[in-house]
């Protein structure tokens, strides 16, 4: 029964933290970094698209939804560990 | 063939309407094959689509007001996901992004990062904790997590505000559509569009949205989609061009130093535009291009996790579990049509610039290109115009005006796709535009419903008065809205932009932090909505009347100005004021956790 064990459950938000920290780090690179540096990553080809461009138009968005599924598959098992899961 | 009830069927259901729907269009290719004209096909194609969604909001009437609220916390999370993309996806997002992209080029790009990114954020701070504390609306929230009427109302303010404008620009879309598609005046227009969102949201509240939005989202994306694909076959670029444009990419690089790309034009018209950015030119590193792409993506993020149309959303699946996995199939659906947009934009210009290509234009005789059948057709709507300005007679690239929408309302004329694709795609923008209407006039009314009347106003009132009150604010604000969008006083884009500023400088950190920060207190919420909301306001209105932007900060991007001030203001004054009480402090803990009762009763 949740709530009646503290210290699991800051175990489990500590847990829950750090995921979402990890999560926030990747989403950061491919929201802001690499378009930052987009005219140097031109320089480079990605199937036949200048790279900075890719990333704008696809790389990064897939990134995204990649992330999102993968941060979901982790959270679940966090809250399974913690028998949090319903 | 149905056994169980409506949930249970819900993929046999839209599967139906799925195969329905490919049915009614290739009735509508034999019509077009038998000689029934053009315009009789596109009110056929607006109107079908009009009646399906209309009886599904009959269907889905209700007078419970956790169906009413909530869509009675039982959508499954692939179904939100449509409903989801559906609400999310706009008129902007349908009609005007790949124009944006085929004009802005690489800057503009920011808003395609920005709109799909800001889903990590609903995700990661938002959705989850939200859907766990079981409120009705987003002030809901801010209203019982920092205590006290003021906070809530502080949270009804913004999200009418920001709510607001963008619904006038949708309201705007659906009469644009819905008067060239009819054949009806434009004022007309609003309000026949108006009559259709009200006919799908306000008998059955969140309930009858979620399964519009569905059926809406169905009908977007086979028509954004289609028509590209199509487009692409017919002219050589590849069975599916998303991965086979970058050619493309590089060889409009090539055309555009010879073809004088960045030459402004000589002539102006009013809503038209002529092409002078460059295709994909980020600047230098770290430079004015990079800064400007950097708080572009950055407001319309914060914006996303901050908008309440779309965080409701989440409020309706059965669990916390359900909620995230709804966050991930929307970002799916809507990554469908976000990473097309660029696509289309890109094949649309090379055809337009490429001289090896038949249907390239610049380059061309004047009187040629007059000639064209899709040229004078758009040209009759000043949508767009050909001007001959060094009097040379042939077709420069800053001799050629036109408005963004065309990039996509144009794509089946350029290639020679048959009249039913132009049906189509305007029953696709339809469908774009009264989706997100819908949600937002569902978010505006049911703030002011529940949180204003219910909980500050009237505590006492019982559910069929509530539900009266929130059915008389949908008209009210409806009407409200189409009147506004009748005086047309904005391009749909900007608007847009603005109520994604608008939402971040005020709501954002008061949201997240009211998860992620224990000692955030009623007294730092209010200045962190009232001094992020007013900086951002008085900063718009300060540029809008003649002020130089700060670091290039246009309306594009107040919310840069908005939500540091919100952010400091909030830890600022919650520092200098008591703690929250311990049954506030317990309150968070018990919204981290995914499992485990509601905070708010149902029927709160």
């Amino acid at each position: 029964m949740p709530g009646l064990n503290p210290e699991a459950d800051a175990a489990h938000w500590r847990k829950t933290r750090n995921l979402t920290l990890f999560v926030l780090a990747i989403w950061a690179v491919f929201a802001f970094v690499v378009h930052i540096f987009a005219g140097t990553l031109n320089e480079y080809t990605f199937i036949g698209f200048p790279l900075g461009y890719y990333l704008a138009v696809q790389g990064s968005l897939i990134i995204f939804v990649v992330l999102i599924f993968f941060q979901n598959a982790r959270q679940d098992a966090i809250d399974e560990e913690f028998g949090m899961d319903e | 063939m149905f056994k169980g009830d409506f949930i249970d069927n819900l993929p046999k259901i839209y599967g139906l309407y799925t195969g329905g729907f490919l049915v009614f269009i290739a009735i509508m290719a034999v019509l077009e094959q038998l000689g029934v004209d053009a315009e009789t096909i596109g009110i056929l194609f607006v109107a079908f689509t009009i009646c399906i969604y209309a009886a599904i909001g009959w269907i889905s009437r209700t007078t419970q007001v956790d169906a009413y609220y909530l869509a009675g916390r039982q959508v499954p999370p692939v179904f939100n996901g449509m409903a989801t993309a559906a609400d999310w996806m706009s008129g902007a997002s349908f009609v005007a992004l790949a124009g944006g992209i085929y004009f802005g080029g690489h800057g503009y790009l920011g808003f395609v990062v920005g709109w799909t990114g800001g889903y990590v954020l609903v995700n990661s701070l938002m959705a989850p904790y939200l859907r766990k504390f079981g409120c009705y609306t987003v002030p809901d929230f801010i209203g019982t997590r920092y205590g006290g009427n003021l906070a809530r109302f502080c949270a009804v303010v913004i999200l009418a505000v920001a709510s607001f404008t963008y619904v006038t620009a949708q309201i705007n879309a659906t009469g644009t559509i819905a008067a060239r598609a009819l054949n009806i005046p434009f004022e007309l227009g609003v309000w026949f569009g108006l009559l259709g969102i009200l006919i799908c949201s306000m008998l059955g509240g969140m309930r009858a949205v979620t399964w519009t939005q569905v059926a809406q989202y169905i009908v977007l994306i086979i028509a954004y989609l289609v028509p590209v694909i199509w487009m692409s076959n017919v002219q050589g670029f590849g069975l599916i061009p998303h991965f086979s444009y970058g050619d493309a990419v590089q060889r409009i690089a090539e055309l555009e130093a010879t073809l004088g790309v960045g030459t402004a034009p000589t002539e102006t018209f009013a809503g038209l535009k002529a092409l002078v950015a460059p295709h994909n030119a980020p600047g230098e590193d770290a430079g004015m291009e990079s800064w400007k792409f950097f708080t572009l993506a950055l407001c319309m993020m914060a914006g996303t996790a901050s908008l309440p149309h779309i965080l409701m959303r989440y409020f309706t699946t059965p669990s916390v579990r359900d909620a995230r996995q709804s966050v991930a199939w929307s970002l799916l659906f809507i990554f469908l049509l976000y990473f097309t947009a660029p696509a289309l934009a890109t094949l649309t210009k090379l055809q337009l610039l490429d001289p090896e290509l038949p249907t390239a234009i610049i380059g061309k005789a004047i009187d040629d290109v007059m000639a064209l059948d899709w040229i004078q057709k758009w040209s009759e709507v000043d949508f767009l115009k050909i001007s001959d300005s060094n009097g040379d007679g042939i077709l420069q690239i800053n001799e050629f005006f036109m408005r963004s929408g065309i990039v996509v309302l144009a794509t089946p004329e350029i290639a020679g796709l048959p009249y039913v694709v132009s049906g189509l795609v305007a029953a696709g923008g339809m469908a774009a535009a009264m989706s997100t209407a819908d949600g937002l006039l569902l978010a505006i009314a049911n703030a002011i419903s529940h949180d204003l009347y219910y909980k500050i106003v009237d505590p006492t009132a019982d559910t069929k008065r509530r539900l009266i009150v929130a059915r008389l604010l949908l008209i009210i604000i409806g009407a409200a809205g189409a009147a506004v969008a009748s005086l047309q006083l904005t391009g749909i884009l900007g608007a847009v932009a603005w109520a994604f500023c608008f939402a971040c400088s005020g709501l954002f950190f008061p949201l997240v932090l009211g998860v992620w920060w224990k000692r955030a207190n009623r007294q730092g919420a209010v200045a962190g909505m009232v001094f992020g909301f007013a900086a951002g306001t008085g900063y718009l209105y300060a540029i809008q009347n003649g002020m130089e932007p700060w670091w290039g900060l246009d309306g594009l991007r107040f919310g840069i100005i908005g939500m540091p001030v919100s952010l400091v203001a909030m830890v600022v004054v919650s520092y200098m004021t008591p703690a929250p009480d311990e049954e506030t402090q317990a309150m968070v803990d018990e919204v981290r956790k995914p499992s485990g009762r509601t905070i708010l009763a149902a029927n709160h």
